[in-house]
This record gives structure tokens, C-alpha cells and sequence, in this order.
């Protein structure tokens, strides 16, 4: 009996691991070996050509020009930690709030031509970035449609402008209106790491604020159906106790079914915050980094240097320096949302 | 249930003056459609500007209607030879979905029903690599594929596709959820693991494979980053994406709009068609993937 149970436990052991193989050999090659090798190359000076046990150990380089070393890496580092920080901002609680609002009304009991609503909300998602992209690009030409639309909401008054060459901080726009420029203030031309305290403070360009809209556009279907799918399991009667008790539409949302849903939001945020540090293929097909590098993205970045530039140890290390960051964000914001449930 | 203006209007027969929830309930799904309108006219108005000709689209591109219906911009991308695109990207997402499947399939059978000393770990650190994000794979994904010489080859655009860690936590978590009886008893008819896996297990895990089908094949068909390292001189490899992105920069500002979109149609079409036909395998997999939180 006990040789039994010893030979079953040798069987299931060869056979655990057997069914494992296939995913364990394709991670271990693809994904934990390279992922080593990549952290070494950060601190070397390949250049993704020759070969690579030919690249030379820098120490830490590599890390020094991005992160302090004045000059057009470190520039180039923080401009493009400035927009993709931006471009979080914006995108994140945009799409998670109109995400939530559209899955509370999609679900309501008594709601007409329900499915197709659903299927139209959530067509974007299903679609290709790069056709979307192509897409968008058309339609924010000066003459396009977005433009046109513009115009016609605002009687006039809006000019159109060509989305994608346009430069322009949002928040230097605003400022503008009320005479605000760079030259506003000695210390706003004072850099701090690299930019000059006005550049830090421009907002996302039109050309980035383009890129922010179709990005949330194209997010809110899939977020719909996550908070869907968490509203379905919310019990009818929690809601009937409500009604009864003469609770309204607004206090049953905020003391009802946010409640409930806080930890379907915390996942929603979290990959809003790990996609949007992530944008990479809109960047890529709509503006390049440009206009004057107010849509170079961390991800963008990294392909840049790496690729393009042909300097693979400094892209590896904007690859190190962007994992950090997205790691440190999801704790924090894993941190703050446990903190408010005490 | 929280309501947004929409509650079932009641008729009570009388005759009102102004009848406030009835007209509050029509502008609610006024807006309703208006957002609809919003999320489909992109793609309305893409669909007809692949059909018009160049000098239309650059006079007239907010126009919906086309005066002179044209196949050009879709002869242009067959000149970009866009077949040849399109049987790669099929090709390879069908074959790595393939993969992707029967492996996670496996895995997921093994974490969740066979003891083996390591499985947490193993679990641990799979679970684990959906913490590093796609964009930080790039480099090393392209030093490993230049070491094994998978640059500009097909093995480079699957075999690493071939497992994901998604699928792996997708199928564990739904074979959990699965009763162990039935394969118990077919254990005791003397099936070994790989039957019990291949003629219970599986079978018995369809809505979780069905799911996992569409999203792989969804993610592979849409996937631009990995076509985009491993391609590097092969124009024989390029797949839709690809090809498209590639062209938009080939063309930089004079963009022959009727290609551009026409090809960006034959990229969105298939993947539309799909999700229309399995829609509520889309909603469903979703909820299977465990993240009601």
C-alpha cells in the first residue's frame, strides 16, 4: 500500500512536470533568461549590432546620463516621463469614470435596445491599434472631422487646427488666456532635472491631448464589461433594501455600488495606469514622438534609442527605469486604495 | 437597482400637460445613441473613404457619402501585396492560438488538479511574469531572438507566442471551479493523466477554451509590437499592422488616404465579423478571466 502511494506521488510528480514543460521552456527561453540578459546590457554600450559579448561594460552610465547628467538623454528622459505622465492623468480617471457611468446605465433593469448599446460601446476594443490609429489621423487633419465637429458645437469659434503638428501645452493655452507666458516669472525658466520649470508645467500638447482621447475612446468598452460583469454579482435586494429606505439615484451610487465595486475599480486603475505608461503603438503611427517631442513616450523611447538610434544599452536601461516606475505606481496605488478600506 | 432617467415609464391613461419622467427617459436614450453614434461613425465614415477617390477624399473628407464609388485605394493595397499580409497574420494566429491553448490548457491542468512538489512556485512565478509589462520585454525579447538567428523568420513571429501567462491563470482558474468527480471516476477506469486531460479535462473546460481562443486570437491578429522587432528587412513576413504602420511611414505626409484606410479595413473587418458572431463569448470571457475582483 505505501509503495502504492509513493510510486502515485512519482507519476503525478513526472506527470506535473511534464505538463508543465511546454510553458516553462517557452517563458524560460523567451521571458526570464532575456529579461536577465537585458538588465546586464543596461550596463554596457551595445549598440543591438555587433555582436554582443563584444559591447563593453559601462557601469552605470548609462543610468547616469538619463537620470542626472545634464545634456540632450537626461532632456529627453524627463520630457518623455513628463508625457507619459500626463497622458496618464488625463486618460486614467476618464476612462475608469465614463467605464463605471456607462456599465451602471447599461445595466439597468428597464433599459431598451440594451445589447446593441453594449455591442457599440464595446467595438473599439476589439479592433486593431494601428487601424485605429490610422483611422484617428484622418479624422484630426485640420480639415477633418473632429475639426468639423468642433466648429459646429461651438458656432465658430473654435479654429481648426491640425492635431497632430500642434505643439501647444494645454495648460500653457489656459495660462495664455490670461497673459501668462514663460516670461511671466524669473524662476520659470529654472531647470529642474533637465526642463525649465515652464516646460514641466505645460500640460499635454494638442498632439498628445489627440492621442489622450482616442486612447480613452477605444479603453472604455473593455473597462465597461469588467465593471459589468462585478455590477451583475452586486444582489438585487441590496438595491431594493435601498429603494425602500428612500435612498435616490445619487446616494445609491456613492454609498451603494461604489462601495461594492472598489476592488474591481482598484483593478480597472491599476491596468489603466500599467497600459497608459505602456502607449506605444498610437505614438508610433500618429506622431513619431513629435511635434517637437511632446508625444515621446517612455515606451516610445525605449524603441527609439534602442532601435532606431542604435543604442540598445541605454534603451535597456529606459526599459529598467519604466518597469520600476509602473512597479512602484501599482504598490502605491495598491497601498492607497487598502489604506482607505480601514 | 440605481436609476439614470430610465425607469419604465408607467401609463396611467391620464392626460398630462408635460409628462417629465417620459421626456427625462427619451433624452436619456437620446444621449444613449448619441454615444453609440459616437463609438461607430469612426468606422462608418472610414469604411466609405476607402471607397472614394483621392481627389474626393482631399475636397470633401468629412463627407460620408462617396459621389464616385471606387475599388482603387483597395487595387493600391493589393499593389502593396496586402494578401500576402493578411495570410501571415491569419497564419500565425491561428497557429499560435493553436499553441497557446492546448500548452495553457495544460498547464492549468496540471496547477490545478495534479499535486507535484514546485507546483506553487511554478505558479508563483508565472503569475509573476504578468507583473512585467509588454514594452519592457522588447529589448530582451530581441536579444534572444538575434542569439537563437529567429530575426526575420517565422519562428521568431510564433514560437514565443506560444505560451502566455494569461492563458495559464485563465485555465487554472476555471478547471478549479470544475467538479474533480467525473475525472475521478475516469481515473478509476484507468485513464492515465494525458487521457483524463485530453478526453475530460478539456472538453469539460469549453466556455474557458472558447475564451481564451478569442482573446489570443484577438491579441495576435491586433499584435504590432512583436511583427515590429522581429521583422527587419523580410517584407515577406509583414503582417496587416505591420505592413500598414510600415507603409504610413514609407508614405510620411502625402498619405493616400483611400490605401491607408482600405487597408485598415481588411485589418478591422475579420476581427469585427468575429466579435459580432461569438459576442457573448467576448462579454463572458471577460467574467471567466477572475476579474470580478
Amino acid at each position: 500500500m505505501a509503495t502504492g502511494i509513493k510510486q502515485q506521488d512519482r507519476q503525478d510528480t513526472i506527470a506535473g512536470w511534464l505538463f508543465m514543460a511546454p510553458v516553462l521552456i517557452i517563458f524560460g527561453i523567451f521571458l526570464f533568461i532575456p529579461i536577465l540578459f537585458a538588465l546586464y546590457f543596461s550596463f554596457t554600450d551595445w549598440n543591438g549590432i555587433s555582436p554582443p559579448m563584444e559591447a563593453n561594460l559601462v557601469g552605470l552610465s548609462n543610468y547616469e546620463a538619463l537620470l542626472v547628467q545634464g545634456g540632450i538623454r537626461q532632456q529627453d528622459f524627463f520630457k518623455a516621463l513628463k508625457n507619459t505622465s500626463y497622458f496618464a492623468l488625463g486618460v486614467v480617471p476618464l476612462q475608469t469614470a465614463l467605464a463605471l457611468l456607462l456599465a451602471i446605465v447599461v445595466n439597468q433593469r428597464f433599459l431598451r435596445f440594451k445589447s446593441f448599446f453594449r455591442t457599440a460601446y464595446y467595438f473599439p476594443s476589439v479592433t486593431s491599434s494601428i487601424a485605429i490609429s490610422l483611422i484617428f489621423l484622418f479624422l484630426y487633419q485640420r480639415s477633418g472631422l473632429v475639426n468639423r465637429i468642433l466648429e459646429t458645437i461651438t458656432f465658430g469659434v473654435w479654429e481648426p487646427i491640425a492635431w497632430m503638428n500642434d505643439a501647444r501645452g494645454l495648460i500653457h493655452i489656459l495660462l495664455g488666456w490670461f497673459g501668462l507666458t514663460a516670461q511671466s516669472a524669473e524662476w520659470l525658466g529654472n531647470r529642474v532635472l533637465g526642463l525649465t520649470i515652464w516646460d514641466w508645467i505645460s500640460g499635454p500638447s494638442m498632439a498628445l491631448a489627440g492621442i489622450m482621447l482616442m486612447n480613452t475612446w477605444t479603453t472604455i468598452g473593455t473597462l465597461m464589461v469588467i465593471f459589468l460583469a462585478a455590477l451583475q454579482d452586486v444582489p438585487r435586494p441590496v438595491y431594493e433594501a435601498a429603494e425602500m429606505d428612500g435612498a435616490n439615484a445619487w446616494t445609491t451610487f456613492w454609498r451603494i455600488t461604489l462601495p461594492l465595486l472598489r476592488s474591481t475599480t482598484f483593478f480597472v486603475v491599476t491596468l489603466g495606469l500599467i497600459g497608459t505608461y505602456q502607449v506605444f503603438d498610437q505614438v508610433y503611427v500618429m506622431s513619431a514622438g513629435g511635434p517637437a517631442k511632446t508625444t515621446l513616450t517612455m515606451a516610445f523611447m525605449v524603441y527609439r534609442n534602442g532601435f532606431r538610434n542604435s543604442e540598445m544599452g541605454l534603451g535597456a536601461a529606459i526599459a529598467v527605469l519604466l518597469f520600476i516606475i509602473i512597479f512602484t505606481l501599482t504598490l502605491i496605488q495598491r497601498r492607497i486604495t487598502t489604506g482607505n478600506n480601514q | 437597482m440605481a436609476t439614470i432617467g430610465l425607469e419604465r415609464v408607467e401609463h396611467t391613461g391620464k392626460r398630462q400637460t408635460f409628462d417629465w419622467p417620459r421626456v427625462r427617459s427619451w433624452l436619456s436614450y437620446a444621449l444613449l445613441f448619441l454615444l453609440a453614434l459616437a463609438f461607430l461613425y469612426p468606422f462608418l465614415l472610414a469604411v466609405t473613404t476607402s471607397l472614394k477617390t483621392l481627389p474626393e477624399i482631399n475636397a470633401r473628407p468629412v463627407a460620408l457619402i462617396p459621389e464616385v464609388w471606387t475599388f482603387e485605394g483597395y487595387e493600391r493595397m493589393q499593389r502593396f501585396n496586402v494578401g500576402r499580409w493578411a495570410f501571415n497574420s491569419a497564419f500565425i494566429a491561428i497557429l499560435v492560438t493553436a499553441t497557446n491553448v492546448i500548452f495553457a490548457g495544460m498547464a492549468g491542468y496540471a496547477l490545478s488538479r495534479i499535486r507535484f512538489p514546485g507546483s506553487n512556485l511554478v505558479f508563483l512565478a508565472i503569475l509573476g511574469t504578468m507583473m512585467i509589462p509588454g514594452i519592457v520585454q522588447l529589448i530582451p525579447m530581441f536579444i534572444i531572438l538575434k542569439q537563437l538567428n529567429m530575426i526575420d523568420a517565422y519562428s521568431g513571429l510564433i514560437i514565443p507566442k506560444m505560451a502566455t501567462a494569461f492563458g495559464v491563470f485563465l485555465m487554472k482558474q476555471f478547471f478549479e471551479s470544475l467538479p474533480i468527480e467525473i475525472e475521478e471516476a475516469a481515473r478509476i477506469d484507468g485513464a492515465n493523466r494525458w487521457q483524463m486531460f485530453f478526453t475530460v479535462g478539456l472538453p469539460l473546460a469549453r466556455p474557458a477554451v472558447i475564451a481564451l481562443i478569442i482573446f489570443s486570437f484577438q491579441g495576435n491578429w491586433n499584435e504590432f509590437m512583436h511583427p515590429l522587432i522581429v521583422v527587419n528587412t523580410n517584407r515577406d513576413l509583414y503582417t496587416l499592422p505591420l505592413g500598414l504602420a510600415l507603409l504610413r511611414g514609407d508614405m510620411g505626409n502625402n498619405l493616400q488616404w483611400n490605401a491607408i484606410l482600405a487597408g485598415s479595413m481588411l485589418t478591422t473587418l475579420p476581427m469585427i465579423l468575429i466579435y459580432l458572431f461569438f459576442q457573448r463569448y467576448f462579454i463572458e470571457g471577460i467574467s471567466y478571466s477572475g476579474v470580478k475582483g
